[in-house]
């Protein structure tokens, strides 16, 4: 089904089940502990054996000799792989640095060896055997001294590295109200719950992958790759996975060491990776200095914006495309922004949640706050004051919905924002410094084509399959609750099949283009399905019901059971999306507000409030859509106050890796949140009517917290995470 | 290779383990009980947590073999398709997950956490160390911080938790 | 993990004879601290002595009135003593701040007091590191050591001393019992039981191989206010950044000791002294030797403080 015009009344628009909050279907599994994720398919494959993965020791070099003798001696050793024996390996597309390294190390922690074993703790005892003699190069690993070498670099998603509408420099230069800050934002760990993990086996030529994947067909064509071999020899398999926020879009060491593993010890071989070695081994979000320039006339309207931005990456790496937002969320004449790349000898930078907007609302969401404070204007008021309908770059096209003031506005009237001090430092409860900060919560919302097959059983049941993941985002209850809304039938009628690369290849879990995209192509299948059906039947399909498991057209009413007859019916399609993206802008819009104490003594911050308002088309499954929301808040409390993977810039790597070092929020950190959803439907985005959500939460959620920890203290922090120590000798005197 | 016996969800297990063998890995690897997780195997995440002698423990930090006759109950062991405990009920209730890894670990712990409440153990956020605690939404997050839920749904996991704990009360 | 045998004991001379018999033995109990560096072969012993059912797991009164802490009694059943919750408050809001739920219900006293150091780069086999591996160096001198000691460090080592618990039995005046090889036992005050690292960072206290912690003594409660503060970025389940135990008296005397900040609990008796006359003047004092890097100075600031609002704290 090709989607190039907005769409009008259909099936979905009953909302008998779409838009209801609904039980993940997958939740008894869930919470009892049998739902199966890579590393613990006992099930599908005997005889398994244990790969333990061995990394590099150095950031930047080579091996000059690897001794695997006293490995190979130890007890229970199968094999070992090395680059010396591996064969020839290609490198994924969505890979920048091989997955298995040598003789060249480009980064630290980068998989150079696996010791496959009977045991895991055989495996684990021999990987310490492997003997490895370096020859170190001297690397590159600190961005700020990096930033004067960074060039301009096109990066693979997220626009063109530079843009540029009016004459910003004569516009700042002439505007009566200036400003011009720099912000940098740290390097960041996905930090899932489960490891990398992955079962490989062999079956001749063919191999079969239990792994951990938010991208079926990215992995399995990059496995193809990589081993050199065609790609419907790899069938990979991922129904379950225990979060991924970006780190595991792409094919990762664990699934390929598995592969080469199997084949060397002609055995099922099973690899996770130790958590001490993913947050080097494995991609991360880079770190950013940004700079943002803004002029505004005396009443506060803007007539020139720019934002530049600095990141480093390993050569063939991408920039991250932290200016994005800005080419979009507020008016304004004359513009630019720019981005530069500079090469550094880290592990690779790529996607992680809201990849360019997560960190770049972090700055922009706070300079506009300080240009408010500057123009003596309610934060919330320059905002609205700003706001524009049409992508100010562009301004012929229209954004296809945009309800980013009645977010602001039914945020403030939740959120008690009139009850704002707008002095800082002013408000005191007890030992505490409370303030109360806003941000705005922006997010590009990306389509994808996605395929999907459903397949009508003489009981009524409808089984949809298609390459499409959970990766906690609630997937499996919203195709269900599409299906059922689709053929008129109950959930308890659908079952879900997802992630194996045997199924019709979707839009895969990233970039908040999941749900909306992954849903459309099961509604297209499910329109050929009813097509099929009403043929089938003899009913016009254009006046046939789907209801209540029964198919009705005029007096004539047939259950959808017997309508399937014997040998069921079975229907494909998929979506594809025409150039209503480039028509209009598609975006998803909010408001973040956030109460915090700040300890008058110590500079501890805490979260005390949380709201988030979003605007972000239908919401098909309020209930999952809501812990979307929160988890991102969650996560950009994580970014604002503590997260940071820490470079050791003379050796060159991530030095907290580990869940003790690199701190994420505990339940502690985090109050009751509340979320509001806009009732909004967006027609130019699909059929669905729907957008992403799940990233939108977490944009802006930072700078929300640190302008209440600014309107707490008078403390502003440009420099994220803002820890006690960046706050502390500039906090009022304490008692 | 050392024997060790022990009770699994009321069920005698007896295994024949190399010492090295960590409890959870006892479990996950050879019991096949795969609903207690691996999340770091350090210590730093409670996705490994079950109820040993009715305490619970992070399973990764302690060796099967030093669990001779211990009693240990695991998610598996808590409810079944149907006869879910109520916390998991409530789990599902409140959408108190999403990848679902560290479920098990955060319904396990909170098991005993209702628990520890109800026996009087203080925690780093009670008031006075002398009376008997009460199960308010901050004593529940402090005791719960030792699971982490990368997604975020702790909000809801309290909510969850709140709910069975009022029931009870 | 390296492969080594498992024994379990019954008694405490059974485990420091067999530890004396067996090349590489080390003792295990709660293990939260030992298996995570045996899984990385930080620790790698070749034998392992349970001494979980030696019955050290009771808290008892002593005849001096104080009471006498079984080295297995678990972090939990401490902290949530009576005895202990009514007159030494400290150390149940120390163990209470530590680790989280599950590991409090592992760890046992002496473990806790034995815990090693949470330096990433001793954490990190390819890393330099005098205290895992003498003479290679150490890393964290030039590199990340925000979370690293102050005091009592050397060219050697700048770890700090991770415990809380730790803190509240320097402040308490603990004494720790062991027993030795041929059975001989000794009582060791807190305040020389840890080393500062010198030039042999790896010797951490002054047990001799095979030496077995058996009990930890609290002397008779002194009354007085009991404050615990700990200061860490997370709310909770994190180390400290800086932490204060106190006990002040009514008429502002008192003592404390800081944790986070030095190889050991830090405590200094000529500070204490300046108690009545405020934060400033005690931390002066106490600080007077540090030696931060440019990460950890903010600690300077940040222990003065806390010290500051703990004692807001006690004046009430």
């Amino acid at each position: 089904m090709k989607f190039d015009t907005p769409a009008t009344t259909n099936p979905i628009d009953q909302l008998k089940v779409i838009g209801r909050p609904t039980d993940r279907i997958d939740g008894p599994l869930k919470t009892m502990g049998t739902a199966p994720y890579a590393y613990e398919r006992h099930d599908v494959v005997a005889n398994q054996a244990y790969g333990y993965v061995v990394a590099a020791g150095i950031a930047k070099g080579r091996i000059v000799a690897i001794d695997v003798s006293s490995a190979e001696a130890a007890p229970g050793v199968l094999a070992i792989v090395t680059a010396q024996n591996a064969g020839k390996l290609d490198k994924g597309d969505f890979n920048v640095a091989k997955l298995l390294g040598g003789p060249e190390i480009q980064h630290y922690h980068q998989a150079i060896a696996l010791v496959v074993a009977e045991t895991f703790e055989q495996a684990r005892a021999a990987a310490q055997l492997v003997r490895v003699d370096y020859a170190p190069a001297r690397g590159v690993f600190d961005l700020a001294a990096a930033k004067g070498s960074a060039t301009k670099h096109e990066p693979g998603f997220g626009g063109p590295a530079d843009t540029a509408s009016g004459d910003f420099s004569d516009a700042f230069a002439a505007s009566p109200v200036q400003f011009d800050e720099t912000y940098t934002t740290p390097d960041q760990a996905h930090a899932m719950m489960e490891p990398h993990a992955s079962i490989a086996a062999w079956d001749g030529d063919r191999l079969m992958l239990w792994t951990s994947n938010q991208m079926i067909d990215w992995g399995t064509g990059d496995m193809a790759k990589t081993l050199r071999v065609p790609k419907d020899k790899i069938h990979l398999m991922s129904p379950f996975i225990g979060g991924g926020f970006g780190g595991k879009l792409f094919l990762r060491s664990d699934a390929l060491l598995a592969a080469l593993g199997a084949r060397a010890a002609r055995r099922a071989v099973k690899v996770a990776l130790p958590r001490p070695l993913i947050f080097n081994n494995t991609t991360h979000r880079p770190a950013t200095i940004q700079r943002i320039r803004i002029g505004t006339e005396r009443d506060g309207r803007i007539s020139a914006i720019a934002h530049e931005s600095w990141s480093g990456n390993l050569p063939g790496g991408d920039p991250e495309t932290a200016v994005g937002q800005t080419r979009l969320l507020y008016a304004g004449a004359n513009r630019m922004t720019a981005m530069r790349l500079a090469m550094l000898d880290l592990p690779e930078g790529n996607a992680m949640r809201a990849p360019g907007e997560a960190p770049g609302m972090m700055a922009l969401e706070i300079a506009i706050d300080e240009m408010a404070e500057k123009l003596k204007l309610d934060p919330i008021a320059f905002r609205i004051l700003n706001d524009t309908q049409v992508d100010p770059e562009h301004p012929k096209r229209p954004f296809s919905q945009r309800q980013f003031v009645e977010c602001l506005r039914i945020g403030a009237d939740r959120f008690n924002w009139k009850r704002r001090n707008p002095l800082p430092g002013k408000v005191r409860d007890g030992h505490w410094l409370v303030g109360i900060g806003v941000a705005a919560a922006f997010r590009n919302n990306l389509l994808m084509p996605s395929g999907a097959r459903v397949r009508l059983n003489s009981r009524g049941i409808v089984t949809v399959e298609t390459d499409m993941t959970d990766i906690g985002t609630g997937s499996y209850t919203i195709i269900a609750q599409t299906v059922a809304e689709m053929m008129g039938i109950s959930l308890d009628k659908v079952e879900v099949r997802l992630g194996d690369s045997s199924f019709p290849v979707s839009s895969g879990s990233g970039g908040q283009f999941g749900a909306n995209s992954a849903t459309s192509g099961v509604y297209a299948a499910c329109v050929k399905l009813r097509e099929a059906v009403a043929r089938k039947l003899g009913f016009n399909s254009a006046d046939a019901v789907f209801t209540d498991g029964q198919v009705r057209s005029g007096n004539r009413s047939v259950p959808l059971a017997e309508a399937a007859g014997d040998d069921g019916m079975t229907a494909e399609d998929s979506i594809e999306f025409g150039d209503l993206d480039k028509t209009y802008q598609q975006s998803t819009f909010g408001a973040h507000f956030v109460e915090v104490g700040v300890d008058a003594a110590t500079a501890e911050v805490r979260v005390r409030r949380m709201l988030a308002v979003c605007a972000a088309g239908r919401i098909l499954n309020p209930k999952s859509a809501r812990s979307q929301v929160i988890g991102a808040m969650t996560m950009g409390v994580g970014a604002a106050l503590m997260e940071e993977l820490v470079v050791d810039t003379c050796l060159g790597f991530f030095v907290n890796h580990d869940l003790a070092g690199y701190e994420v929020p505990v339940h502690a950190d985090i109050p009751h949140q509340d979320v509001v959803f806009l009732d909004e439907t967006d027609p130019i985005s699909s059929p669905m009517k729907a957008k992403g959500v799940g990233e939108l939460g977490i944009c802006g959620v930072g700078a929300a917290v640190a302008n209440a920890i600014y309107n707490a203290t008078g403390v502003r922090v440009r420099d994220y995470p803002i820890r006690l120590d960046k706050l502390l000798e500039r906090l009022p005197a304490a008692d | 290779m050392t024997k060790v016996s022990f009770t699994v969800n009321g069920r005698a297990q007896e295994l024949e383990l190399d010492t090295r063998t960590t409890l959870l890995d006892a479990l996950r690897e050879h019991l096949h009980l795969t609903g207690t997780k691996k999340g770091c195997d350090h210590g730093q995440c409670g996705a490994c947590t079950v109820i040993v002698k009715g305490r619970r423990i992070n399973s990764c930090l302690t060796l099967a073999v030093m669990h001779q006759c211990d009693s240990i109950t695991t998610i598996e062991g808590l409810g079944v398709s149907g006869n879910l405990h109520p916390l998991q009920a409530a789990f599902i209730k409140h959408d108190g997950y999403q990848c679902g890894y560290c479920t098990p670990g955060q319904i396990c712990s909170a098991v005993a956490v209702l628990g520890e409440i109800e026996a009087g153990v203080p925690s780093h956020v009670s008031g006075d160390l002398t009376t008997q605690p009460q199960a308010t939404t901050t004593e529940l997050r402090e005791r719960m911080s030792g699971n982490i839920c990368r997604c975020g749904a702790y909000s809801n996991i309290i909510d969850a938790i709140t709910e069975v704990a009022g029931d009870r009360a | 993990m390296k492969s080594f045998t498992y024994e379990r004991v019954c008694t405490p001379a059974e485990a420091v004879s067999s530890a004396a018999r067996v090349q590489g033995s080390k003792f295990i109990a709660g293990g939260t601290n030992l298996l995570d560096l045996m899984k990385l072969e930080i620790e790698a012993p070749a034998h392992l002595i349970d001494v979980n059912g030696l019955g050290l797991d009771k808290i008892e009164a002593t005849a001096e009135g104080g009471l006498r802490i079984g080295a297995s009694v678990r972090n939990t059943d401490l902290a949530a003593d009576q005895r202990v919750r009514r007159d030494y408050g400290l150390l149940a809001r120390a163990l209470l701040a530590g680790a989280s739920g599950q590991l409090r219900n592992m760890a046992t006293t002496a473990g806790n007091l034995l815990q090693r150091t949470r330096c990433p780069y001793f954490y990190d086999t390819n890393q330099a590191c005098n205290k895992r591996n003498p003479g290679s160096g150490c890393a964290a001198l030039e590199g990340f050591s925000r979370q690293h000691a102050l005091l009592g460090v050397s060219e050697s080592c700048i770890a700090a001393h991770p415990s809380d618990m730790a803190v509240a039995m320097m402040t308490l005046d603990a004494k720790v019992e062991t027993v030795r090889t041929g059975g001989a036992v000794r009582s060791i005050p807190i305040a020389q039981f840890y080393k500062v690292p010198g030039d042999t960072p790896h010797i951490e206290t002054v047990l001799e191989a095979g030496e077995l912690i058996t009990a930890v003594t609290l002397p008779k409660p002194v009354g007085g206010t009991h404050i615990y503060r700990k200061v860490r970025d997370r709310a909770s389940y994190a180390f400290a950044l800086v932490s204060v135990g106190a006990i002040v008296q009514r008429d502002g005397t008192g003592r404390l000791a800081l944790g986070g900040i030095a190889p050991k609990p830090w405590r200094l008796e000529h500070a204490e002294a300046e108690l009545p006359r405020g934060a400033k003047a005690v931390v002066d004092r106490l600080l007077a030797d540090a030696r931060p890097t440019p990460q950890n100075a903010f600690k300077l600031t940040l222990a003065k403080r806390t010290l500051g609002a703990v004692l807001a704290e006690a004046r009430g």
